[in-house]
């Protein structure tokens, strides 16, 4: 997996601020569509650094996504500063205590054993008294700084989205620099040449599963905070398979493939519901062509 | 450097690949081991190497027992191991290749220093180039060299984890005669450093390299000698030169 160069960086800066001009000539509902789909490429991106970087294919990460938004429920009403950390702490503990069993299995196993404690992580919710219900429930939003009317809502937590989305993004562009994303890297080519040269292969890839989880907790955060409403589906596997379509949608193999698949996989969504009601008939035939024709995904078409 | 095996003992359902063998490792001293395929050659360097770890006997490093350690752990202590079939980064540059290696002792918040900037490894990586020659072609691919080259490379990997102890599986499988003397000449420097066990087929590298011979036959030492007296022993002849000839 490769980074952006400056360039490209740049490039990805003008989308951002695109976006972020949107309040001055969109309506309402296109910048909600903008929220969902920034929502998505923090989901998504939060993947990529286990997936693309140490080619470790997960299904408990809706587990963690859903984890840092029922968080945000249970916390009741709160601070945002207080919220925030607390679902990416409490979804990164989550990866902490089914990281090191599931990371004991390599390939189609550890797809398998992350599959069952994502589902056990969804009947925590969906089948106890902690989750409020299996259709899901409202919450209080969390109080910002200030108060933000109902009108102003769609433009304020577009931006807020955009911020946490940049940020997730530089940091995890300046980690794929270090030393420990190299390693990452080096795990996903040849794993046993790793240990045979002294990295600690376990240490290093329960680092990244928790990261991982603790950012997609994050992701879980800002959708609770937008939607003051949280479901169990959130958790479901469905949802883990999606991050990683949207990841083989934009291309595995760039860091920042998951957001292009993100908004590429919300906005075939949309036009799908906009002519059919059979809109996973076209989500499905614009995956399969591009999976067929893009092997690097559309971030990658031109290499 | 001083690696000692004693009594190891592997078996794999109800084949024998290594029976009782001991075998001790010296800074300064070449240690060959050969044998005919399937005499347990390769099982033996991978036991020294914990990755299986042995059914019977121990594994000693300057006295302390190591038999338990996993590979990784190995590696830190001070044991370089190459790999028989070429086990590369081949997408990354020859340097990338090497530095992460060199990058496998750093642990800690250490880590979290750029890969491009840090100095530490990227010197030791430097110095393991130039000691195989690969310092031309550093920024090549590694999928991209000759296959001769990919041996020298897969050296310097072992050399850029500052090892003590070197286990060469077959460093010249697959070379031509060409592509041979290099590599002879850089085992016979590496020789005087470190504390070497060279598996290998080639008899003419093993006489020309090895201080010392192990000759392995259905997992069990045949005999153990220098290389004169290795050259001179009826059994050894009968079980193994002896088909050569």
């Amino acid at each position: 997996m490769t980074r952006l160069g400056p360039r490209g960086n740049l490039f990805l800066a003008a989308a951002a601020l695109v976006l972020a001009s949107m309040p001055y000539w969109s309506g309402l509902y296109d910048m909600q569509l903008a929220s969902t789909a920034l929502i998505a490429a923090m989901f998504a991106l939060s993947l990529q650094i286990l997936t693309g970087a140490a080619g470790l294919v997960s299904l408990a990460h809706a587990g963690f996504f859903g984890v840092g938004a029922y968080t945000v429920y249970l916390l009741g009403a709160g601070s945002i500063f207080v919220t925030l950390p607390a679902a990416m702490l409490s979804a990164g503990i989550a990866a902490a205590v089914i990281g090191p069993i599931a990371l004991r299995t390599r390939g189609f196993y550890f797809l398998m054993t992350t599959l069952a404690f994502g589902q056990m992580l969804f009947f925590l919710f969906h089948d106890t008294p902690l989750g409020g219900g299996a259709d899901g429930v409202f919450l209080t939003r969390p109080s910002m700084m200030w108060t933000v009317t109902k009108s102003a809502r769609p433009a304020v937590f577009l931006l807020l989205n955009l911020v946490t989305l940049s940020l997730m993004y530089l940091g995890l562009w300046w980690l794929m620099g270090t030393m420990f994303g190299h390693a990452l890297l080096g795990i996903r080519i040849n794993e046993d040449r790793m240990r045979a040269t002294g990295h600690d292969v376990q240490r290093l890839k329960l680092i990244a599963f928790i990261v991982s989880g603790a950012l997609a907790g994050l992701a879980g955060h800002m959708a609770a905070l937008t939607d003051a409403f949280v479901s169990p589906e959130i958790l479901d596997w469905h949802h883990s398979a999606e991050a990683l379509l949207m990841i083989l949608l934009g291309g595995i193999g760039v860091l920042h493939g998951p957001i292009v698949g993100a908004f590429a996989l919300t906005l075939v969504r949309e036009f799908g519901q906009s002519v059919t009601e059979r809109q996973r008939l076209i989500e499905g035939m614009v995956i399969l062509a591009a999976v067929l024709l893009l092997r690097r995904g559309l971030a990658g078409w031109r290499r | 450097m001083k690696l000692e095996a004693r009594g190891l003992t592997r078996r794999f359902g109800g084949l024998i690949a290594v029976a009782d063998v001991s075998i001790e490792l010296r800074t300064g001293r070449a240690h060959a081991v050969i044998g005919p395929n399937g005499a347990g050659k390769s099982t033996l360097v991978n036991l020294l190497f914990g990755t299986p770890r042995p059914d019977e006997g121990r594994i000693f490093l300057n006295g302390t027992d190591i038999t338990l350690l996993p590979a990784w752990r190995r590696s830190r202590a001070g044991i370089g191991r190459s790999f028989q079939r070429t086990n590369l980064f081949p997408a990354m540059t020859v340097l990338e290749n090497v530095r992460l290696a060199a990058q496998g002792s750093v642990h800690g918040w250490r880590l979290l220093r750029g890969a491009r900037e840090d100095r530490g490894t990227r010197d030791t990586a430097v110095a393991a180039l130039d000691q195989v020659g690969l310092t031309a072609f550093a920024s090549d691919l590694a999928g991209a060299l000759s296959h001769g080259q990919r041996r020298l490379l897969e050296i310097a990997l072992v050399l850029a984890t500052s090892p003590g102890v070197l286990l060469l599986d077959e460093p010249l499988a697959g070379l031509g005669a060409e592509e041979t003397a290099p590599v002879v000449t850089l085992l016979r420097t590496l020789a005087t450093n470190f504390a070497m066990l060279l598996v290998e087929h080639d008899m003419d590298v093993v006489f020309a390299v090895a201080d010392e011979i192990t000759v392995m036959v259905d997992g069990r030492v045949l005999e153990t000698g220098t290389p004169d007296a290795i050259r001179r022993s009826g059994p050894v002849r009968d079980a193994y030169l002896g088909h050569r000839e």
